[in-house]
């Protein structure tokens, strides 16, 4: 916080998600892990265990995710984020709206009915302004769409911003009373949950130590065709199994409301299970390629940088 | 203001956060002010007594050697009394296990008004039904691999739990509920302390209610006979 707390006047977007995040991180966690132990019970500790999940997510999670990004993406383009205007946007309207989702998480609990549709609203609400980050993000790319082929880590992110724009989507479609009917309570929610946390979070990481690590450590990549295969497996991977447990998902909420036998909804989601692991597999194999390509470049560093890095970090 | 210190950390990072905690927790909190918060004690009633002196009957042994023997010769009243404090004691440790366990990782505890999930599992959950000890922290879940357990007390034994709880797969073959054999001292019939526990706390759920026990209510459908059947009404009940 120390550089920070140096800057006069206005600040760099990055400077907003990251400095709202501390703050909202730590609220965050002290009414999650306090409330509901010690203050409050039962319905209204439900309401502020979704506003815990959420927040998590929205709070602590995505700022700092789009914070990375807004410092990230102009720096390996070489030119400024494309409408400033948009990036105010974007930051206010998460950090209003954004705090407002939680109970979406429990409808059709005996949660007062007008704050669960209040967080339905708030909910579409947040989709429309991370619109309006995308749209910030893809027209800063405009004229340099090539990069997305030959630049790694600008494919990591571009490849998240595309992912997250459809957790997004589906967000705003699932959190309608219509859909929760449905998909509640099954592997729909699952599979948004990992295309959020895996397939964009997890891929903006990728796409920073992608590019940053050549520069810590002075070496270029031992291989650039495992950081390639890194990317295919991840997102391959990802998108496979999103994509099956939100299948799954609806399969298993027409079979739950057609009063079948609840064995019946186990039988049908074993295919999914199945090409499930098999999905989380090529997830995985795109980690261990990672590490291993991570191994070999650390072999590769000229022991002499090592020993002089290592006292100027002391 | 917008890009400002002052603005980000106050606005967005504390006045904002203020605004949805306000709107959004602490209205529901003075919303049910008025409905106290019941005890262990206060949750007791007469089927989970029964049931726990079913499992004292069924698994002697086991009872004993987890809750002591009810006194000799007391009086109804002390006994009455033996049997409350134990049976509460059984509950607290159940819910300890249940969230332990990681049983709502599967489990849901309420019954939403959609979705025929009145039909397979009874009445819809009810506010004042969350409002005590048990359920801090508050068990809703949020998905369901197995079935809701809000109004699983007394549609089965005290033995179905325990063969079930020690291994699944001999019930219902492929269920993917995992086994827990550490809840007995070796084989099914032996329950420990925490087994018994949990089958007491699992025989609490939906107790409560003037349904119980509630059986589920479904005919296998057959899409075939769907169009003949005019209304499904009749199995209501
Ligand atoms: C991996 C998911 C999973 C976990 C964890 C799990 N269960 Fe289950 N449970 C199931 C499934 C699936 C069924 C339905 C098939 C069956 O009866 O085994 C089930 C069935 C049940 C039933 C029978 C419901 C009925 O009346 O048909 C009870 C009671 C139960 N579970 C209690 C528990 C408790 C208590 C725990 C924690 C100790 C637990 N479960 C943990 C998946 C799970």
């Amino acid at each position: 916080m120390a550089p920070i707390a140096k800057v006069k006047g206005p600040m760099y977007v990055t400077l907003w998600y990251f400095m709202a995040a501390f703050i909202w991180t730590f609220l965050t966690y002290a009414m999650g892990n306090f409330m509901p132990e010690y203050f409050v019970t039962g319905i209204s500790a439900g309401a502020v265990g979704g506003l815990f999940i959420h927040d998590l997510v929205g709070l602590f999670v995505t700022p700092l995710g789009w914070g990375l990004m807004y410092y990230f993406v102009p720096i390996l383009l070489k030119k400024p984020i494309w409408s400033h205007g948009l990036s105010l946007v974007g930051f206010w309207g998460l950090a209003f709206f954004y705090p407002l989702n939680g109970i979406h998480h429990f409808l059709y609990t005996p949660i007062p009915m007008f704050l669960q549709y209040g967080a339905i609203i708030s909910t579409i609400a947040v989709e429309l302004v991370v619109t309006t980050v995308v749209i910030n993000f893809f027209a800063t790319l405009w004229g340099s769409g090539s990069q997305v082929k030959t630049n790694l880590p600008i494919r990591w992110f571009y490849t998240g911003m595309v992912l997250y724009f459809l957790t997004c989507l589906q967000c705003a479609m699932q959190t309608t009373l219509t859909f929760q009917k449905l998909i509640h309570f099954t592997d729909w929610v699952v599979g948004h949950a990992h295309l959020v946390m895996f397939g964009v979070f997890s891929m903006w990481l990728f796409g920073i130590m992608t590019h940053l690590i050549p520069r810590i450590w002075r070496v270029d990549w031992y291989s650039r065709n495992l950081c390639e295969w890194h990317y295919w497996l991840s997102t391959v991977g990802v998108v496979v199994m999103a994509t099956d447990l939100i299948l799954a998902g609806l399969f298993q909420g027409y079979s739950w409301a057609a009063l079948q036998p609840w064995d019946a909804s186990i039988d049908l989601s074993m295919p999914f299970w199945a090409i499930r692991i098999v999905a989380g597999l090529v997830m995985f194999a795109g980690f261990i390629v990672f590490a291993y390509n991570l191994f070999k470049t650390w072999q590769l560093v000229p022991r002499a940088s090592l020993q002089t890095a290592a006292p100027a970090q002391g | 203001m917008f890009e400002s210190k002052a603005g980000v950390l106050f606005v967005a990072g504390i006045v904002f956060f203020g605004f949805a905690f306000l709107s959004n927790a602490v209205v529901p909190v003075l919303m049910y002010e008025d409905l106290p918060e019941q005890t262990v004690d206060e949750l007791i009633n007469g089927q989970l007594r029964y049931q726990f002196e079913d499992l004292a009957e069924r698994y002697p042994e086991p009872f004993v050697k987890a809750f002591g023997k009810p006194p000799a010769n007391a009086s109804e009243e002390e006994l009455t009394k033996w049997w409350n404090e134990r049976c509460g004691d059984a509950l607290r440790r159940g819910k300890e296990i249940y969230v332990g366990e990681g049983c709502w990782h599967c489990h849901s505890q309420f019954v939403r008004p959609v979705s025929n999930e009145e039909r397979r599992w009874g009445p819809v959950a009810k506010t004042e039904e969350y409002q005590n000890e048990l359920q801090r922290p508050v068990m809703f879940g949020t998905r369901r691999v197995g079935p809701d357990l809000s109004r699983e007390g007394g549609r089965r034994s005290n033995d179905w739990h325990a063969v079930h709880f020690h291994d699944p797969q001999s019930l219902l073959k492929g269920t993917p509920m995992p086994r827990y054999p550490w809840l007995f001292d070796g084989s099914p019939d032996k329950p420990n302390k925490d087994g018994l526990a949990l089958i007491t706390y699992v025989q609490w759920l939906g107790s409560w209610l003037e349904s119980y026990p509630l059986y589920e209510d479904y005919e296998a459908s057959d899409l075939k006979d769907v169009e003949l059947t005019p209304a499904t009404e009749e199995t209501d009940e």
